[in-house]
């Protein structure tokens, strides 16, 4: 519509002088109209969508305030009543709700002990109330918020996943996903029935050790990505056989010591055994 | 009949088989489940070169930059080398290629493994001594050799794993002072990693390793049976004859089923275990090294060094670095195996026994020697556990920085911890053999005796059981003494205090009059 206007208003400038000296249309009528057709489309815009934009306002306001009440209840102790950290905890300003959604969704927070880091436990909360926590840590200040399903599908790239996971995740997680030490007790996870929301919280948030890996970092298509190689992984079993742990060379040195050079030593016992 | 006979008898005349056959055929093997430690390498040594000749039909070790386009969804469309390409092809496209691959790796790692048991066995049975000193030496590079190969073979598919193993070697070979940047752009032909590296490692691990590997091999036989098989002490049993199976024909079968067994076994691993899956570690690429990265067992030892030795240790001499953290594990474990090497010789000089041994000794009646061994088994094995302290700090739950302290004691101050606690038990085992030899053991037994006392009966061993407690020899510290022109020299002291700590403290074998008077 706008181009249209844009388009007359156009004609109307370069249009030969007759048709100007003909006065049938004042110089700011293009301006004029251009006002009154944006008002009127936002207008309408703006009438059609304020019933919506309430409904979701008042049920938001109403998350947030369950939400600021469970946080008050269970989080607060450790991260203070406004969220802003303590001696025992961090600031969760900022975090966003995926935060929230990683943290308390895969059972860490609320920690059971402080110890090295916090571990993966039975998840002490429903969805519902996840959220609301997530809305109220959302409401504190922006932040990585749940992600849409469509970078959660695992219907991406394994190939790329797996490169891009060999170069960022590896190193701490092992390329089979295995998990591995950090310093300090601390430790990088096994990836094996992780749910995607999970991983994908977890590279956007950074939890405990992990860096953050922001949507400039690793796009939320690429996010897809591993999360698709870890699903191939994860589905496809090892094609040589029994895996070991996945834990590379070390394993298969015990399991050769053990159970190969162990397993013959006893058929050379046998082998030479006197008869009775 | 008259076929085979006839047969025999052509080949005979014209290669003189029969003498070859006569002497070979009546060799004797005693029999001891530990004498068959080497054989359990000799056979999946075969087991190697059979598998290994497969894989040479499908590898292609260039270095030449290709897209994957094979079956494996993960890596389609990623570009890698050709070699690694092809061990990929090996593994999904190639019929029986995995598991040729799997059993080429499993026996590699057996080889090595049964080796070092077998070394163990030789070392703390005393079979070294003469006149089998030459043996160890070749069976020491035996070792040595199956690691370049093992290594070698590793670094092959050219995958993120061994290319970052050839990565921590360039890093040792830079570290060498002066020489090492010249080296390790000898050896790879550019700067790390290059495009020379894959075709060189595979010309040294399908053909120049293997090569001095096979001779070496036939040298280890030979002199295997120029110098007879060792045997236990027992009745009958002396140190001028062997006692046992003759190879033809009860040995013969014997080792020929067990062959069949090893290959078995190597197989049925090979066919129900996976090991180094190519495919997960994706082409080598210098930035990422993943969590759990290890070298293949045998290489532990060197990789764990590494880990152990404390950081910054490094010092700018004339505008060089001089990276001691790499040098002192690299020197260290350099000494660490001449000294595997040489102990014969050592332990001769210190002896100062010049006769032949035949007869293998028990650990225990070789005190010393055998916390000797203990001690470098420990060295060893707190090297060895520090290659997997990632592992065992998430295993067990431990911090990385606890398991490396922990391990860095276990190899500085475990050894001699080994050392005493392990003397002091073949002492006291000693102490109870001669206790068993002079009195017996304790039947269980209880009899009243007239006067109401109780006593446990002992009784006595029978003389074949007795044979082994008592039969083995003993040795005394050396004296010093004048040489011819009436000096004592340095070197005499040395070896006097050597063999004083050596034999200092010891258990005499209990002499047959010792017997006879506790019969009475």
């Amino acid at each position: 519509m706008s181009n249209r206007i844009e388009t007359q208003h156009t004609m109307a400038s370069t249009s030969p002088a007759p048709a100007r000296r003909s006065g049938r249309r004042h110089p700011l009528a293009t301006a004029a109209l251009l006002v009154v057709g944006l008002l009127a489309t936002g207008g309408a815009y703006a009438l059609a969508t304020t019933s919506a934009t309430a409904e979701t306002t008042v049920a938001n306001e109403q998350l947030v305030e369950d939400g600021g009440k469970l946080f008050a209840a269970n989080c607060a102790s450790c991260h203070g009543l406004q969220g802003a950290g303590t001696e025992a905890g961090p600031s969760v300003i900022g975090v966003g709700a995926l935060a929230v959604d990683f943290q308390v969704g895969t059972g860490r927070m609320p920690m059971a002990a402080s110890g090295p880091q916090a571990e993966v436990k039975p998840v002490q909360f429903t969805q519902e109330q996840i959220d609301a926590m997530g809305a109220w840590v959302a409401s504190l200040a922006p932040g990585p918020a749940v992600p849409p399903e469509r970078y959660l599908a695992g219907d991406g790239d394994a190939a790329i996943g797996a490169e891009l996971f060999r170069i960022n995740c590896a190193m701490c997680h092992n390329v089979a996903g295995a998990g591995g030490a950090l310093t300090e007790g601390k430790y990088a996870p096994g990836l094996a029935g992780v749910d995607p929301v999970h991983v994908y919280g977890a590279m956007s948030t950074g939890p405990q050790n992990m860096p953050v890996f922001s949507d400039l970092n690793l796009t939320p298509e690429e996010k897809n990505d591993i999360i698709t190689y870890l699903q191939y992984i994860e589905e496809n079993p090892s094609v040589g056989g029994f895996d070991l742990g996945s834990l590379g060379p070390v394993s298969e040195g015990l399991f050769i010591w053990i159970f190969g050079l162990g397993g013959l030593v006893a058929v050379t016992i046998w082998l030479t055994a006197k008869s009775n | 009949m008259r076929f085979t006979g006839w047969a025999a008898n052509y080949i005979d005349e014209r290669t003189s088989a029969s003498t070859a056959v006569k002497t070979l055929g009546r060799k004797i093997f005693p029999d001891h489940w530990s004498f068959m430690l080497g054989e359990v390498a000799l056979y999946s040594f075969v087991v190697i070169l059979l598998s290994g000749t497969f894989l040479t039909f499908f590898f292609d070790p260039s270095m030449t930059e290709v897209e994957y386009e094979g079956s494996y969804v993960p890596l389609q469309g990623i570009p890698m080398s050709v070699a690694y390409h092809s061990s990929l092809d090996i593994s999904f496209e190639i019929r029986g290629g995995l598991l040729m691959r799997q059993v080429h790796h499993w026996a590699a790692l057996l080889f090595v493994a049964s080796i070092g048991l077998h070394m163990l066995r030789v070392f703390f049975t005393g079979a070294f001594r003469k006149p089998r000193e030459l043996n160890w030496v070749i069976g020491f590079l035996l070792f040595v050799l199956a690691m370049a190969l093992g290594f070698t073979g590793y670094s092959l598919p050219d995958d993120l794993l061994s290319g970052n193993g050839l990565r921590i070697i360039d890093g040792m070979i830079k570290a060498v002072p002066l020489a090492g940047g010249w080296i390790s752009y000898l050896l790879f032909g550019d700067e790390f990693p290059g495009t020379d590296i894959i075709p060189r490692l595979y010309v040294l691990h399908i053909l120049l390793l293997p090569a001095i590997l096979v001779a070496l091999i036939g040298a280890h036989m030979v002199l295997l049976i120029v110098n007879k098989h060792t045997q236990f002490a027992g009745p009958g049993r002396t140190n001028d004859n062997v006692v046992g199976a003759p190879v033809m024909p009860v040995f013969a079968a014997k080792a020929g089923g067990f062959f069949f067994i090893v290959f078995g076994v190597i197989v049925l691993i090979a066919s129900l275990f996976t090991i180094n899956p190519i495919w997960n570690y994706g082409p080598y690429d210098p930035s990422p090294v993943s969590a759990g990265t290890q070298p293949d067992w045998y290489i532990g030892f060197a990789d764990g060094a590494l880990r152990l030795i404390p950081p910054h240790l490094e010092t700018v001499i004339f505008g060089y670095t001089w990276s001691w953290n790499v040098l002192i594990p690299l020197v260290g474990l350099l000494v660490f195996l001449a000294a595997a090497a040489l102990y014969p010789f050592l332990e001769a000089w210190v002896t100062g026994d010049k006769r032949e041994h035949h007869i293998a000794e028990r650990p225990r009646n070789n005190p010393t020697r055998t916390a000797i061994g203990a001690a470098g088994v420990t060295f060893y094995a707190g090297l060895w556990a520090a290659a997997s302290s990632d592992l065992i700090a998430t295993h067990f739950r431990l911090s990385i920085e606890g398991v490396i302290h922990a391990l860095q004691f276990v190899t500085v101050v475990g050894p001699f911890i080994a050392y005493f606690v392990t003397k002091r038990v073949c002492l006291a085992l000693m102490r109870k053999d001669r206790e068993i030899a002079l009195h017996g053991f304790e039947s269980g037994r209880i009899v009243r005796l007239p006067g109401g006392e109780y006593i446990e009966v002992h009784e006595q061993l029978d003389d074949y059981e007795r044979w082994k407690l008592v039969s083995y020899e003993e040795y005394q510290p050396l004296m010093v003494r004048p040489d011819a022109r009436g000096r004592i020299t340095a070197r005499q002291r040395v070896r006097a205090s050597m063999s004083r700590w050596f034999f200092e403290d010891r258990i005499s074998p209990v002499t047959q009059r010792e017997l006879e008077s506790q019969r009475h």
